[in-house]
């Protein structure tokens, strides 16, 4: 508790207390009560394990095994496939079942390795071993870092090895871990500050010794208070790590909008936080680049909460990748009332899905079961220009305008009026009040735009 | 196949807030400003509200009806519209007066562009403005019919065609000519309303009370209204002849349409601009307009046809306020 006081008392005597946000977002219902004070509890797999080979941004892995082969934890399934790519790592020992196309949360089918689970966990030679990171050099980290298939586990899945290899490591002067978790219904991170913050400060350590430069920071919004209170008090030893308080609001946790909030550095959707100087990384990154590089552990698990009105106990889980999202309902006491609709992720940004028969990929955050489904009941109608959707995007967009030309399909004046520049958390849609499809018809113009340009190259 | 469930592209959750909610807000905004008008104009102004409600209601449902367009009365816009455009009239016009402002404001100036969203002015302004013009004369005749004064000799056909209080008619007891003339008014009495002007117009407390209404549920910012009336005290200031005379400046605010016209009409969604600088410099413009129009124009009032006027320089503005985005227009960090 006194940590605590700490950080207020900190914050409030910081300079700049009020920039430690970003200009508009929303604050939409958070939901987090049903499975925040929930402590994460282990699910081990009962059926088939299945890994998709694209996980992540960037290329899809090539499936390195074959059916019938033997397979052990830990054991490299997939590799990664060109610069932009990411290892997969089998989370369990037994046969290669298949090597075939199964459908994604995206709705696509897409080339994975089906492993019938022989339930002994028998793994590699050395996995968990300890190791001690002060002994390894930056190209060691690196190799062990994309070896063990770690990407982005915030939702993006961009490979972490490509992004921690910047053109300059010393240009680099801010770490910033995000634990904001803005998403509604999300605690996965939240668990995972205050379950285990000795590793994302292990983790975030790791990644400091590639930086020389940088300051470490650990973004929590101000919801989080015992996550804040954990880590500072862990990162009050530390003279490179410090712990911030971010106003609770949505979304915070967008790359940019979180940098800003740090750094007041702005940056806009061409650049990498690496030309700002910044590297971000989720904090369930930061634990799994501490279990690869000092523990000898590659990605192999998931936290995912599993919530929503329609689960009959919210929880969040420790999962090995490949587990089903059927067995994540069931263990949690599965359907309390039909639900209407199951959303991978969160509710803002996420995933909608049609079929439970779907595996735990890297970068599943949440499984959520909803009663009603909000979408389906509001009626959509015209647009009264009340500027609620200029309001609260954070990229300072007119969104009702892009969607107007997305429509129509000017991706000429949709560019002209910086399209390109959404992030696509959903705000506009969000707090239209008529209910219009405003982040749906600019990711759709988006897509149309980029598309031109491909074709025009 | 076993079970599906409903996909759609994100969000998956929407806020409370919808258009008919904020079409009834802003209707209930204008409800302390028409009480008060109904007290102290009389009856014959309950008429008129009723009158000019219950036309732009109608003939929005026959419109729709006639070119097959679904119709959506959750939306309840033209309960709005009505009873802007009531508030816009003087309480002793002719009945046929409202009804025939209500079709020209629903169909001419909103249907015929599109609809709801699509109208480029002010459907209850422009249709105060095509009164204004077609009829002065009646339009400028405000009548004080109170209480004491309404009863047996306003009824039937004649009320319809000559107005409920042609009989007690007051010609130009406006404070804002009086102002113009160069007489004295009361402060006093025009804060609270006790002036001659039409239905809505006249009790400057009734009007803020709704905009706090307004403003207190979020459904209008405070950038118009402010940068209107503060550019129009800067204005009446410089150019108003008495210099910065508190009492002079207060009552070219409270007199006449113009904190009606702030609060209630400049705003309008639809007419406005969506840009947050865009509001400020449409405010400034309103207020610039008012001030020419009043100090230099013919006639005492200003405000509707600044409105109007500036509703058509709303696509104009948003184009220069257009706000560069989030880390474009060289406010992406580079490295020193």
């Amino acid at each position: 508790m006194v940590q605590w006081h700490k950080a207020v008392i900190k914050e409030k005597e910081g300079e700049n207390m009020a920039a430690r946000t970003f200009k508009g977002g929303v604050h939409p219902y958070d939901g987090k009560d049903l499975s925040k004070d929930v402590n994460t509890a282990s699910l081990l797999p009962k059926g088939d394990l299945v890994y998709p080979m694209s996980q992540h941004i960037g290329a899809p892995a090539k499936a390195v095994v074959a059916k019938g082969d033997k397979v052990l934890v830990g054991q490299k399934i997939g590799e990664a496939s060109g610069n932009l790519s990411a290892n997969v790592i089998s989370s369990v020992s037994g046969t290669v079942k298949a090597v075939e196309p199964r459908l994604t949360v995206a709705g696509t089918m897409v080339e994975s390795v089906v492993i019938e689970n022989d339930k002994e966990y028998t793994t590699i030679e050395g996995l968990g071993e300890k190791r001690d990171y002060t002994k390894l050099s930056k190209k060691e980290i690196r190799e062990i870092i994309k070896e063990a298939g770690i990407v982005g586990m915030g939702g993006a899945g961009f490979p972490t090895h490509v992004k921690l290899t910047p053109e300059n490591d010393a240009a680099i002067d801010y770490v910033i871990v995000n634990g904001s978790e803005c998403e509604p219904y999300l605690t996965s991170d939240y668990r995972m500050m205050v379950e285990e913050p000795e590793r994302i400060i292990t983790g975030l350590k790791i990644v400091l010794r590639l930086f020389e430069n940088a300051k470490g920071v650990i973004a929590v919004e101000d919801n989080k208070k015992d996550a804040i209170a954990k880590l500072t008090e862990l990162a009050a030893s530390e003279d490179r790590i410090e712990v911030m308080a971010l106003k609770t609001k949505y979304p915070q946790g967008a790359e940019r909008q979180l940098m800003y909030a740090v750094t007041k550095r702005e940056t806009n959707a061409s650049m990498h936080p690496a030309d700002a100087g910044c590297i971000v990384n989720n904090v369930d990154t930061m634990i799994s680049i501490a279990f690869a590089v000092a523990e000898s552990t590659p990605l192999v698990r998931r936290i995912i909460t599993v919530s929503g009105d329609a689960i009959t106990s919210p929880v969040n889980f420790n999962v090995l990748t490949g587990t089903n999202y059927a067995e994540l309902v069931e263990a949690a006491g599965g359907f309390k009332e039909k639900p209407a609709k199951l959303i991978s992720g969160g509710p803002m940004m996420g995933q909608a899905i049609y079929s439970l028969d779907l595996p735990v990929t890297k970068t599943s955050s949440a499984l959520l079961a909803f009663v009603r489904d909000e979408e389906a009941e509001s009626v959509e109608s015209p647009c009264i220009r009340c500027g609620r959707c200029v309001a609260v995007c954070p990229s300072r967009l007119l969104p009702n305008r892009l969607t107007q030309l997305s429509l129509r399909s000017d991706y000429e004046g949709f560019e002209k009026m910086y399209g390109l520049e959404c992030c696509e958390c959903g705000s506009c849609s969000y707090v239209c009040p008529s209910k219009r499809h405003l982040t749906q018809a600019i990711k759709q113009g988006k897509k149309a735009v980029m598309d031109l340009h491909k074709k025009n190259k | 196949m076993k079970e599906m469930y409903n996909v759609s592209a994100s969000p998956h959750i929407r806020s409370g807030v919808t258009t008919a909610e904020i079409m009834r807000d802003f209707t209930i905004a204008l409800i302390p400003a028409s009480a008060f008008g109904v007290y102290w104009f009389g009856f014959a102004a309950f008429v008129v509200l009723l009158t000019s409600v219950a036309t732009c209601v109608v003939s929005e449902f026959l419109y729709h009806k006639i070119v097959k367009r679904p119709y959506r009365p959750y939306e309840c816009s033209a309960v709005a519209t009505g009873l802007l455009l009531g508030m816009n009239l003087p309480a002793n016009v002719p009945l046929w007066m409202p009804i025939l402002g209500g079709i020209f404001a629903i169909v001419v100036v909103k249907e015929m562009y599109g609809g709801l969203g699509q109208n480029f002015m002010n459907p209850a302004l422009a249709a105060r403005c095509f009164l204004l013009i077609s009829f002065a004369t009646r339009m400028t005749t405000y009548g004080v019919d109170t209480f004491a004064a309404s009863g047996a000799t306003n009824e039937g056909l004649y009320n319809f065609y000559y107005g409920a209080s042609a009989v007690d008619g007051i010609t130009g007891a406006t404070p804002l000519t009086a102002l113009k003339a160069g007489e004295s008014v009361n402060l006093f009495d025009m804060f609270f309303g006790y002036t001659g002007g039409v239905i809505g117009e006249t009790s400057a407390i009734m009007i803020l009370i709704g905009a706090c209404y307004l403003v207190y549920r979020k459904v209008i910012s405070l950038r118009i209204p402010v940068a209107y009336i503060g550019t129009f005290a800067v204005f009446m200031g410089l150019f108003g002849g008495k210099g910065f005379d508190m009492e002079y400046i207060a009552a070219s605010i409270i007199g006449g349409g113009l904190m009606m016209g702030a609060f209630f009409m400049a705003t309008d969604y639809v007419t406005s601009p969506i840009t947050p600088m865009g509001q400020i410099v449409f405010g400034i413009c309103l207020g610039l307009l008012t001030g020419i129009f009043r100090k230099f124009g013919g006639s005492a009032e200003g405000v509707s046809y600044a409105i109007i006027f500036c509703n058509l320089l709303v696509p104009l503005i948003e184009k220069v306020t257009m706000p560069k985005a989030f880390g474009r227009g060289g406010r992406a960090y580079a490295r020193k």
